[in-house]
């Protein structure tokens, strides 16, 4: 689950006690000269949970109340990704004397949390690591610890950062302490700002909550920001299953992630182009009947592959949801079955019995001829 | 990794519906089911099997090998960690969406017990008529018949697919291994193809991969060192590009877990990589038969 800046900086950051510059929230240009005149010189900021905000022109400069109800008029509504702006953060300006860039995230080869440091702030981190590796400093945190003190001071050890250090090793002890309390897949604070002051600030933010901690971060969950969809993605959300609707027409209706993007692949082998993602793997596999449903409302959708292979998935379940649907929808364009594994023998002949279809013997064969149906 | 019939198997989580469903499936193909865990009905035959209250108990009263996880996202950290401060020296870990920081605290604890962990989110462990671990069809005999031919799978679906593609055109499988689909997994591929490679009952070997990670690049390393020949087929060819907006993790791998990356690396191995699953087992075929295992294979 994604978040936007501010939500990721009072959610996550103020609770931390990293510091950051003063902001005001607005939703609209009016909001934003107000803003303006308690803060001073502020810079206008879309917000929006996608990168590359200011390349895209959501994050402006204004040094008056006037100024700021200008460039929040023309931020405001604009599309960034797949986007629109609706909310800007009007925050203080201050005067930058550098830039670093500090993340907590997972090492999924070392199993174990990983501190990333770089005085190359303000860019795009695989652009650092792609000209610039020795700029990027590591730091391997086991879960059962927390970062020694003199781990990270290696970790910051001749980068030049002078007084700075005692603030940047606190900054990196309080982000750990966060990215743990708040389940966080990544921590990332970039750029981080030396001031002029001599303050080290937060000047950005992005959290990323792990999806499957969602459940026991009651007070955080509500804050993320809504995925940009399609109505009906948005329908396939409500019911709890991850559908991607795609521009094909060959309809998709598989269980697992696996055998999902396979039969996609295959799909696109033959020439055809899928009309979807859709995942009823794990135990949303007893989900067959909304599936169905769902993926015979995408207009777009000109014939449809029914592709199970079942291991913990029984298919004589993921039938009987196909057939129950099928019997209240009546589906107008062609459908293709193959249907292995675990329940095979009781959901081929359901499908002969109810629906007068005879499953494929190979899955290659069920998709080859959905791809001829929807030329 | 590769199971066998001797090896004595613990449920946990074995009076649930899931459990309850795989461990007969498990005891009727003959998997030496010694025991169940649940603490508020220990002292209980469930299905056949005695229950204990813990994995400790039940490793000091009938000894445990492999341990198997039927255990909701939210108790399963306490259960992981608990069977490996038992002493289990595999658990095979189904469970999927455990919160990472919980599949981390896990790999803590084995690493400190130096148990083996297999997944999380994994379809289990299939030694085609011998033994199986976990929630795969190993009793369809469309799907898994005994022989040669050793598979890794990260996907429980698509690794049935397979071996039932595998079994058409008569080709047994020695071993499956499904090593799971979380990001942080215990058993690596390359995990797995060391353990085939090393199998005295593995001719050659099958590789399910899928888009993302780093994995498939890791097992391309070892399989340079091996004689066996290998096949992979790589699920996400066609799949839409990653929605998500965190990219950082991309670094860690080195931009890894593309398509094409995983391709390249199997490739620039000696490793066969083909476009479709009905197109590996004519693969597997032509390896064997090419005698590309050379003279290791030959001797044995």
């Amino acid at each position: 689950m994604n978040f936007e800046e501010h939500a990721a900086k009072t959610l996550v950051l103020a609770p931390a006690g990293i510091p950051m510059p003063r902001g005001i929230l607005v939703t609209d240009a009016k909001g934003a000269a107000d803003a303006a005149a308690q803060i001073g010189p502020c810079v206008v900021k879309a917000q929006v949970p996608v990168g590359k905000r200011g390349k895209a022109g959501g994050i402006k400069l204004a040094n008056t109340p006037a100024e700021a109800e200008q460039v929040a008029s023309q931020i405001l509504g604009m599309t960034i990704g797949d986007y629109t702006v609706e909310r800007l953060l009007i925050e203080e300006q201050g005067k930058i004397v550098r830039e670093f860039y500090v993340a907590v995230l997972f090492d999924t080869a070392a199993r174990q949390s990983l501190i990333l440091f770089s005085t190359e702030g303000g860019m795009d981190i695989e652009e650092v690591a792609d000209k610039n590796p020795e700029a990027i400093r590591r730091l391997l945190v086991d879960i059962n610890t927390v970062p020694r003190a003199r781990d990270i001071q290696a970790m910051l050890k001749g980068l030049d950062l002078g007084d700075a250090v005692p603030q940047i090793a606190q900054i990196i002890d309080q982000m750990y302490a966060a990215f743990r309390s708040c389940d966080a897949e990544l921590l990332e604070i970039n750029p981080l700002a030396l001031l002029a002051d001599g303050r080290v600030v937060a000047l950005d933010c992005k959290f990323v909550l792990d999806d499957a901690a969602v459940y026991r971060q009651p007070d955080l969950a509500p804050g993320g920001a809504a995925n940009a969809m399609t109505d009906l993605e948005a329908r396939g959300a409500a019911a709890g299953l991850k559908l991607i609707q795609l521009d094909g027409n060959v309809g998709v209706l598989a269980n697992g992630a696996g055998l999902t993007m396979t039969t996609m692949d295959v799909i696109s082998h033959y020439g055809g182009k899928p009309a979807n993602f859709l995942e009823i793997g794990g135990e949303a596999y007893t989900q067959s009947e909304i599936a169905l449903d769902l993926v015979l409302s995408n207009p777009g959708v000109k014939s449809l592959v029914i592709n199970f292979c079942g291991a913990f998935a029984r298919t004589d379940v993921m039938a009987e949801g196909v057939v129950k649907a099928w019997h209240k929808l009546k589906p107008t364009v062609p459908v293709f079955f193959s249907i292995h594994g675990t329940g095979e023998v009781e959901a081929v002949a359901l499908v002969r019995r109810e629906l007068g279809i005879e499953p494929y013997d190979f899955m290659e064969d069920a998709i080859q001829a959905a791809v001829k149906a929807a030329q | 990794m590769i199971v066998r019939k001797k090896d004595r198997v613990v449920v946990l989580g074995i009076t649930g519906k899931q459990g309850t469903f795989w461990t007969e499936k498990m005891i009727a193909y003959g998997t030496n089911v010694v025991g169940g865990i649940n603490p508020k009905r220990a002292g209980e035959m469930h299905v056949g099997v005695p229950i204990f209250a813990t994995t400790a108990e039940a490793v000091a009263a009938v000894g445990t090998d492999v341990a198997v996880m039927f255990i909701p996202p939210p108790m399963a950290r306490e259960a992981a960690v608990s069977a490996c401060e038992a002493g289990v020296k595999t658990l095979v870990v189904l469970t999927e969406h455990i919160p990472a920081q919980d599949v981390m605290a896990i790999h803590a604890a084995a690493a400190k017990s130096g148990t083996r962990i297999v997944g999380p989110n994994t379809a289990g462990l299939v030694t085609p008529g011998e033994t199986f671990v976990g929630i795969m069809p190993a009793f369809v005999p469309s799907v898994f018949k005994p022989g040669r031919v050793g598979v890794i799978s990260r996907s429980g679906s698509l690794g049935t697919l397979v071996c039932l593609n595998l079994t058409r055109a008569g080709i047994g499988q020695s071993a499956f291994i499904g090593i799971g689909g979380d990001p942080m997994l215990g058993t690596t591929t390359r995990d797995a193809l060391e353990a085939l490679d090393q199998d005295d009952g593995t001719d050659s070997i099958v590789i399910v991969g899928e888009i993302g990670g780093a994995m498939e690049e890791a097992a391309a390393e070892y399989a340079k060192t091996m004689s066996k020949p290998m096949v992979a087929f790589i699920a996400g060819a066609a799949a839409p590009r990653d929605k998500k907006m965190g990219h950082a993790g991309a670094i860690v791998t080195g931009n890894a877990g593309s398509y094409a990356g995983k391709r390249k690396a199997l490739e620039a191995a000696g490793v066969v990589v083909v476009d479709t699953p009905s197109q590996l087992a004519p693969a597997v075929t032509a390896g064997l038969g090419a005698g590309h295992s050379g003279a290791q294979a030959a001797s044995r």
